[in-house]
């Protein structure tokens, strides 16, 4: 696993950017709600194919996600 | 893991009144990333607009000052004026500045003052309901051009950044999207060089903003990327469109 994400669920506004972003298809809608009403995204990346692109992170317009990456 | 991407710390931790999707909080991020990456934090003061960002001043950890409507670059000449080492920015939208404070905003521009405007084009009015702006599209359907805009009755859709690009007092001018990435890097660049020569101290300098505005439009917010693309980005052509060199950097700007 070379990076992962993690998303702050009462943040996201379900404007699904980052899952036209990623370019892994790691990010898919959900169904459970948060505490304001929306249906906020979740990321899955079983095979380790996150590489902390950051790409969903820079379009995602309410800094709801945070990018981790391997030193080097 | 090391973190490679989270929250500026010229941000509050305040969550974003905007709709999903809306290009206020992509640009209010860049800036933010920006001030932090310049280092200049303590040095920069913020004028707010009257409009969809009207709140602004909740999201920079920086000093703010809130402008009346359309006033921000008369408020940002004040400042500017009295403190000349500050980074002095505007945020303004299209009903702002290319609407009701055109006036302030053209003579800011036509004086040099040393100050930078985003401009954020949203083609509508956002705040209000989504009203037709000056900068709508034609045939756009609006609340207030339900039949779309037609350019007998409502004239044409003013390009603002063409138009300021004739002032000799302007020294930077770039016309960018937040609709894409690589878009959004690019934003980045154009408002990092706005604000670096206005360190400069080389004059007036504007980086518009072609933002998507998904609840005014009736699209989603992927439709409304696709739409800046294909529809805006037609009539308002994306780039630098004016970029004085460092030698020829015109006269006001510094207050001696």
């Amino acid at each position: 696993m070379k990076g992962y994400v993690t998303i702050d669920k009462e943040l996201c506004k379900e404007c699904h950017l980052c899952v036209e972003a990623c370019k892994k298809g790691l990010i898919h809608p959900s169904r459970e709600y948060n505490t304001r009403g929306y249906r906020p995204v979740c990321f899955t990346d079983e095979a380790g194919e996150c590489t902390g692109c950051t790409l969903c992170a820079i379009t995602c317009p309410d800094i709801a996600i945070e990018v981790f990456r391997e030193k080097g | 893991m090391k973190k490679v991407f989270c929250r500026p710390k010229s941000m509050t931790d305040t969550v974003f009144h905007y709709c999903a999707g809306c290009g206020h909080s992509i640009t209010h991020r860049l800036i933010a990333e920006v001030i932090d990456e310049m280092d200049i934090r303590g040095i920069t003061i913020g004028v707010p607009p009257a409009g969809c960002a009207v709140l602004a001043y909740k999201y920079f950890n920086v000093d703010m000052i809130e402008a009346q409507h359309g006033r921000g670059p008369a408020t940002a000449t004040g400042i500017k004026r009295m403190l000349p080492d500050r980074v002095v920015f505007s945020y303004q939208g299209d009903g702002d500045l290319a609407a009701i404070g055109i006036a302030e905003s053209f003579h800011a521009a036509n004086r040099g003052e040393n100050i930078t405007v985003v401009f954020i084009n949203n083609a509508v009015y956002g705040m209000t309901g989504g009203q037709m702006a000056p900068t709508s599209m034609l045939g756009q359907k609006t609340t207030t051009s339900p039949a779309g805009r037609a350019s007998l009755l409502d004239g044409h859709p003013i390009q603002i950044s063409e138009v300021f690009t004739l002032l000799p007092g302007t020294a930077y001018i770039e016309r960018c999207t937040v609709n894409s990435p690589a878009a959004i890097l690019k934003t980045k660049k154009a408002i990092r060089k706005a604000f670096e020569y206005q360190l400069d101290c080389r004059g007036f300098s504007l980086v518009e903003i072609l933002s998507p505005c998904p609840t005014n439009w009736k699209m989603t917010p992927i439709e409304s990327n696709r739409w800046i693309d294909e529809v805006m980005s037609k009539k308002f052509p994306l780039g630098v469109l004016k970029d004085l060199p460092a030698g020829e950097a015109k006269k006001g700007g510094k207050t001696p």
